[in-house]
């Protein structure tokens, strides 16, 4: 296995993670690691445990067994996590009180929230309830959120989904700011390019197990090694060769 | 906590239809009951014709029964119409003026003065019903036979207190009445004593031995007709004595009803209220982001109870001052139905958090409420002494385990001096808080 591009006191790291749901595993020893202003891209297919283990990494499910270390950790989840029935101000604004009262942020809430407005661009559509705004702006509102409380390790689940590439843009614009500060990042991500786009480092889940780590050019080495007496060996596509990486070792 | 709180008021605010329904649902239902309480009663008309000669006293050892004693016994339960005759009760009973009638026989008098002779005869009183009518029949039947029970119950206990007087002048000796004439009654103490006394200045023989078994007689029959008389009271006493227990706690029919109302109204809003927004935090997504590091799983439930003590209490309140448009509440009470509302509405609403977080889900969480918190209504308020033993043990648990009867007792009791005391129910109601919170707690873990 290639080694793990860290450096010695990792921001965010978890050890020999294991959580199974109904006796059914879903993830099993993994290790993981994110160093500080590091931004980690994590694939896998649907099911691999990539929610799981983000969750873990969060703090907001426990392991069956492992450990996890590291604090000042904000998390996006997948789906959106919002009151539909409340205007987009007033969801930011709940939140931007709640994290203030918990002592994340010492912004003040109303400031907060006109900054998030503006980094979301739907200060026109402040009064809007959610229930009415469309997916992707529902998943502006949704990442606005998590990046209220200046955190040390930001965790993404799946961020870019339903975004158009404008805003996927302004989104990466703004997390890759948050990263010139120092912020690292995980991510999970079903788009291939994206990950090679703005991570660091790549980490393979399948089936409950972290497969690979390195940065996208080791995956394809990865790959062109695998394959016995050089057959097609994925050229400059990283998307084939992942799903070649996949299918050698039989996920 | 706080904003958690303002948040769900800010969704229940932006939800037209609960909202709409969360003051119009106590203000429909206040002006019903009320209309229904204050609607002149209908009850039942029994004609009455009293053959008996005025103002004879009943007497027997003593006591006396009057005649009017026995009617106003009657008439206490129904509306009494007073007949001439026996045809014109009968003529009134058919065309429906009254729904029975009862004739009180010449004799009746004389009958029951022989329940104390030695050759006694069933004391009869006539009833006519209409038989058009099978539910208002079985109705009748019933208002009758109560009517019945409670004069029988009169002539039990004064027949009982007589032949206790007998008794005790077989027993003690003593003057009596008879027919105008004193008439002295030696008693079998004395009787005994006096033998005993004669029984050593007899010469030896067989009148001796024949003395001395009377002597044994009257000291046998004095021990045993000693038991007699607490036999006799007893007959009557436990009945006496459970009657005037209930007919003493209970509170007026007119706050009873207005306790059940209340307890309804408070039950189905709070409990509904906080099991669906309980779920609907799962069903948004939101629970998991707010256990982010945001608030603890117990700060939620406790905003969940806190909105549902609030929003109840309010809805209980506007059906209470509904209802005292057209009832008396007493408001110098206030202070202590208030408590009442307010406990019961925190333990509903711990009840119903734990709904919520068992069921997760809005549509499953509402039907569970739904379903809970009729059947255990409708249990908690058959009254224990209309059903088996069996059927008995499980209104009491029920009553017991879920809040309403102790709501209900609460409110009853916060309203009127004479309902159920206050402190027990409210005392209960806070250990049934604490309980349903701890099972909320729980389910939260997996939730
Ligand atoms: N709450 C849960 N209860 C039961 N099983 C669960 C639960 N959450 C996840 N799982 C199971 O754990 C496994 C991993 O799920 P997870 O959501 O982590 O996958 P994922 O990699 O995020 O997939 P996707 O790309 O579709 O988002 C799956 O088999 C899933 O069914
Ligand atoms: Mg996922």
């Amino acid at each position: 296995m290639p080694p793990q591009v860290t450096g010695s006191n990792p921001a965010l790291a978890a050890r020999g993670v294991s959580k199974s749901f109904d006796g059914r595993k879903a993830l099993s020893g993994v290790d993981f690691e994110v160093g500080p202003g590091e931004v980690v891209a994590l694939i896998g297919p649907n099911g691999a445990g990539k929610t799981t283990l983000l969750s873990i990494l969060a703090g907001i499910a426990e392991p069956d067994s492992g450990e996890v270390t590291g604090d000042g950790v904000a998390w996006v989840p997948q789906q959106a996590a919002l009151y539909r029935r409340l205007s987009v101000r007033e969801n930011l604004l709940l939140f931007a009180h709640l994290q203030h009262d918990a002592g994340q942020t010492a912004e003040n809430p109303e400031q907060m929230v006109t900054r998030m407005l503006e980094l979301t661009g739907l200060a026109d559509r402040a009064g809007d309830r959610v229930g009415t705004l469309s997916g992707g702006n529902q998943q502006r509102v949704n990442i606005a959120i998590g990046l209220m409380a200046d955190p040390s390790v930001l965790l993404l689940d799946e961020p870019s989904v339903g975004l158009d590439p404008a805003q996927r843009e302004r989104l990466w614009g703004f997390v890759l700011g948050l990263v010139g500060e120092g912020t690292a990042v995980a991510f999970s991500t079903h788009d291939i390019q994206e990950a090679e786009r703005y991570a660091e480092r790549i980490v393979v889940v399948a089936e409950g197990e972290g497969i690979f780590s390195g940065t996208a050019d080791e995956l394809r080495q990865a790959v062109e090694a695998g394959a016995a007496g050089g057959g097609p060996a994925a050229a400059g596509d990283l998307e084939t060769s992942f799903l070649a990486f996949l299918r050698e070792r039989g996920h | 906590m706080r904003w958690l709180l303002l948040k769900d008021l800010q969704i229940l605010k932006r939800s037209p239809l609960q909202l709409t329904l969360l003051i119009l649902y106590p203000i429909v239902i206040a002006l019903l009951v009320g209309f229904a309480m204050t609607r002149e009663q209908d009850q039942t008309k029994v004609a009455l014709y009293n053959a008996m000669p005025a103002g004879e006293p009943l007497g027997f050892g003593g006591e006396e029964v009057d005649g009017n004693e026995i009617r106003d016994q009657l008439c206490g339960r129904v509306d009494c119409i007073e007949a001439d005759s026996t045809a014109d009760a009968r003529k009134m009973v058919e065309n429906g003026e009254a729904t029975a009638a009862v004739i009180v026989p010449e004799d009746l008098g004389d009958k029951i003065r022989s329940l104390a002779s030695l050759s006694p005869e069933s004391p009869e009183i006539q009833i006519i019903v209409n038989g058009s009518d099978a539910v208002e029949n079985q109705v009748t039947d019933d208002r009758i036979e109560a009517m019945l029970g409670e004069a029988n119950l009169l002539l039990a206990k004064r027949l009982s207190e007589g032949a206790k007087q007998y008794l005790d002048l077989i027993l003690k000796g003593g003057e009596f009445d008879l027919l105008g004439q004193q008439i002295e009654v030696l008693g079998l103490q004395k009787s005994e004593q006096i033998l005993k006394k004669i029984e050593p200045k007899l010469p030896p023989g067989t009148d001796k031995e024949q003395l001395q078994r009377a002597v044994r007689f009257a000291h046998l029959a004095t021990d045993n007709l000693d038991l007699a008389g607490p036999l006799l009271t007893a007959i009557t006493e436990p009945i006496k004595a459970d009657k005037v227990e209930v007919g003493d706690e209970a509170p007026s029919l007119d706050t009873f009803a207005i306790g059940v109302t209340v307890a309804f109204a408070l039950m189905f809003v709070t409990v509904l209220l906080v099991a669906g927004s309980l779920a609907l935090e799962k069903e948004e997504n939101a629970f998991t982001r707010l256990t982010a590091g945001l608030v603890g799983r117990g700060q939620i439930l406790v905003a969940k109870v806190g909105l549902g003590t609030v929003v109840g209490t309010g809805v209980a309140l506007i059906l209470l001052v509904g209802l005292g448009l057209f009832v008396g509440i007493g408001w110098g009470r206030a202070p202590l139905w208030l408590l009442a509302l307010i406990f019961g509405a925190a333990a509903f609403s711990a009840g119903g958090a734990a709904l919520g977080a068992a069921a997760r889900e809005v549509r499953a969480a509402t039907l569970a409420a739904v379903m809970v918190c009729l059947p255990v209504a409708l249990l908690s308020l058959v009254p224990d002494d209309a059903v088996g033993p069996a059927i008995e043990t499980a209104i009491n648990l029920v009553s017991a385990v879920f809040p309403f009867r102790p709501t209900l007792d609460a409110i009853t009791g916060g309203l009127e001096i004479s309902g159920p005391s206050l402190w027990l129910p409210l005392l209960h109601l806070l250990l049934l808080t604490a309980t349903y919170g701890a099972l909320a707690r729980l389910a939260l873990r997996r939730f």
